[in-house]
């Protein structure tokens, strides 16, 4: 099994720039599909448009990064769908009780985020604390979510108050509210990613053991990772909320595989220990450009999903082999 | 008759090689079975009689025999995993019931245009995991994604089709001492997957591989090959139960192989196979996939609301995986 690179020629400082920046495929990729988008469809690049892919996939972005956080430690979590699900409709219950105030939404939101911390710690204590395999435990979670959510609102349609959608929807100062929040969550990304504890994750991710022998705190760590995930996955939900404006017990369980597909797009090594939170947004917005390319290219309806499931294939394997490291 | 799996069960753990490793997952999952359907029993008579059992094992079969591909991609190690077989399962479904449309004659082309289309995406995720080195859980997934938008193309085109009555025969009714014939064909694949695993130099090259594939490319083992042959025997397995399934439910509906996916990983945990591939075996993997359904039949009997049923379910399952290969406490 020899290791070599599938570009032999590949020059020394293309590989410096890649373990540099792990998301550089990924970044062509994505100003292709930018590109290929203002080709086929010049009004995709307009303000208005810009502003609706954002509002339409910030959630996903949130959720790929709340992912790529476990993962960095080589762990998954197949349950962040139901997470979302569960914050979604807790949100919208609680605003339904207690009136949809504006003080009122920003204690749900908060609410939301402990929820959503809450289900990131039970996570942690089962795959890191009971050390059970990460992909089997976290989709054994995702049933007990799912169920909790089930159990908050058994079925799809309660409203959200006007506060809450209008926010999310709407501008301050000219600015748009889901331009905010990206620039928002970039800073804190940029903030995190500085952090000890992303560090740590990803000294755990490369080698356990060696993180454990050097004395590093490796259970508590992966704990951490899951409970940074499960509030990632709490702020995707409040996204959602404010995107879909009503509750549902199971609109997060499309987006977890897109999720860990994004992770992968931005060339985080699922096998931990490498990778970029910058990498999984720009995974998310070539799902994004990816569907919205599909569309305008005038992809007949029913071929839309083939199509796009051919695109993100491709882009995956693509991915993987540009921004494969050298082991040898 | 919950006996039928289990006697085999028992059977080829006798002569497994790895005995002192299979056995005791086996012994869990047969002793969860027995202790859960007494508990059935107790709580809604008749749920441990001979029907209801005979009902339960033809839907643990379908399950099964998807976790039989699975078992072996998973056995093969390098985080081998298939998330692709619940698509292969909806293809092969719909495919079968387009090709028969409801008539006997059209039972032998349908299965093999099944399989065929089975091995066809099970090679390509073998090609991608071996000469392009994709990790399993990428390369399956965005196959997956493939063949969703290939079935929201099949089902514009075409309508959904019908089982042939022979099918439908062959997966609910007795065919042989009582038993329907998918219980057998789920035997079969069991003594077939026994002697495959423990009697050939393909199986023990599935071993090898799994457990130290280095050193198995070095003793010359052709690792890439093999691992090709695990996806397409994965793929194949998932199109022999779409077409039990097509026969089971009588028509083809949307997405029926979605609920396996994940299911189907589950029932070779609780049988005893680690993820890590390299031990294990498909005996435990039956026992799981009957443990799997009785555990969901038992929690469909009791009369809460489907949340609290699924809040059981996963509070259960997570109880369950204690009981089986937890990981290793760090060491310094």
């Amino acid at each position: 099994m020899t290791q070599a690179s599938f570009f032999p020629g590949g020059s020394q400082a293309a590989r410096g720039l890649l373990a540099r920046f792990p998301f550089m495929p990924a970044l062509l990729i994505l100003i292709a599909l930018i590109v290929l988008n203002g080709v086929f469809e010049p009004n995709s690049l307009s303000y208005r448009a810009i502003r609706g892919l954002v509002s339409t996939y910030l959630a996903l972005m949130l959720l790929a990064v709340a992912q790529t956080y476990v993962v960095y430690a080589a762990d998954i979590d197949l349950s962040i769908g139901a997470i979302l699900s569960l914050v979604n409709v807790s949100v919208i219950v609680l605003l339904d009780i207690f009136g949809g105030s504006p003080a009122m939404v920003l204690l749900a939101c908060v609410a939301g985020v402990g929820i959503g911390a809450l289900c990131g710690l039970v996570n942690g204590l089962v795959v890191a604390g009971l050390r059970l395999q990460a992909i089997v435990a976290t989709f054994a979670t995702s049933i007990l979510f799912t169920g909790l959510a089930l159990y908050v609102l058994p079925v799809a349609g309660t409203p959200a108050p006007a506060a809450f959608w209008r926010t999310y929807g709407g501008s301050f100062f000219g600015v748009p509210f889901v331009f905010a929040a990206a620039v928002v969550t970039a800073i804190v990304l940029y903030l995190l990613a500085r952090a000890r504890l992303i560090t740590q994750l990803l000294a755990v991710g490369d080698d356990a053991q060696a993180a454990f022998q050097s004395g590093l705190p490796v259970t508590a760590i992966r704990i951490k990772g899951y409970v940074l995930c499960g509030v990632f996955a709490a702020l995707a939900a409040l996204c959602v909320t404010g995107d879909t404006a009503s509750g549902d017990p199971l609109v997060g369980g499309k987006m977890v595989l897109n999720s860990v597909a994004a992770v992968v797009l931005g060339g985080t090594a699922l096998s931990g220990g490498f990778g970029s939170v910058v990498g999984s947004v720009i995974g998310a917005l070539i799902i994004g450009l990816i569907s919205s390319l599909v569309f305008f290219v005038g992809t007949p309806s029913e071929w839309q999903n083939l199509v796009q499931g051919l695109a993100i294939l491709i882009a995956l394997m693509v991915g993987v082999l540009v921004g494969r490291k050298d082991k040898s | 008759m919950s006996a039928a799996p289990q006697t085999s069960a028992s059977g080829t753990g006798q002569f497994a090689q790895s005995a002192a490793v299979a056995k005791r997952p086996l012994v869990i999952a047969l002793g969860l079975i027995a202790l859960l359907l007494f508990t059935g029993e107790q709580l809604s008579p008749g749920f441990a009689s001979l029907d209801q059992i005979l009902r339960l094992l033809i839907v643990a079969a379908l399950l099964g025999i998807v976790a039989a591909g699975q078992n072996l991609v998973i056995l093969g190690g390098r985080e081998g995993i298939d998330l692709s077989v619940g698509g292969i399962v909806s293809l092969s479904a719909i495919i079968a019931g387009n090709v028969m449309a409801g008539e006997n004659g059209g039972i032998v082309p349908a299965i093999l245009a099944c399989l065929l289309a089975g091995s066809f995406f099970g090679l390509l995720n073998g090609i991608g995991v071996t000469l392009l080195r994709i990790p399993p859980l990428v390369m399956t997934l965005g196959m997956l994604g493939v063949l969703q938008g290939l079935l929201v193309v099949i089902r514009q085109g075409i309508p959904s089709g019908r089982a042939a009555p022979a099918l439908s025969e062959f997966v609910s009714q007795p065919v042989f001492l009582g038993l329907p014939g998918i219980i057998w064909l789920w035997l079969g694949i069991g003594l077939l997957m026994a002697f495959l695993l423990r009697r050939t130099v393909f199986g023990y090259r599935i071993y090898a591989i799994g457990s130290n594939e280095h050193a198995a490319y070095m003793a010359g083992v052709p690792v890439r090959l093999i691992r090709i042959a695990l996806f397409v025997l994965s793929s194949m397995f998932a199109a022999v139960a779409g077409i039990c399934l097509l026969g089971y439910s009588g028509s083809s509906f949307a997405n029926v192989g979605e609920q396996y996916m994940l299911p189907s990983i589950i029932a070779v945990v609780f049988g005893g196979t680690p993820l890590s591939g390299g031990k294990g075996g498909y005996t435990g993997t039956m026992a799981g996939a009957v443990l799997l359904v009785v555990l969901q039949s038992i929690l469909t009997t009791i009369n809460i609301d489907e949340s609290g049923r699924q809040i059981v379910f996963g509070a259960t399952l997570l109880l369950l995986m204690l009981f089986y290969g937890r990981g290793a406490r760090m060491r310094g």
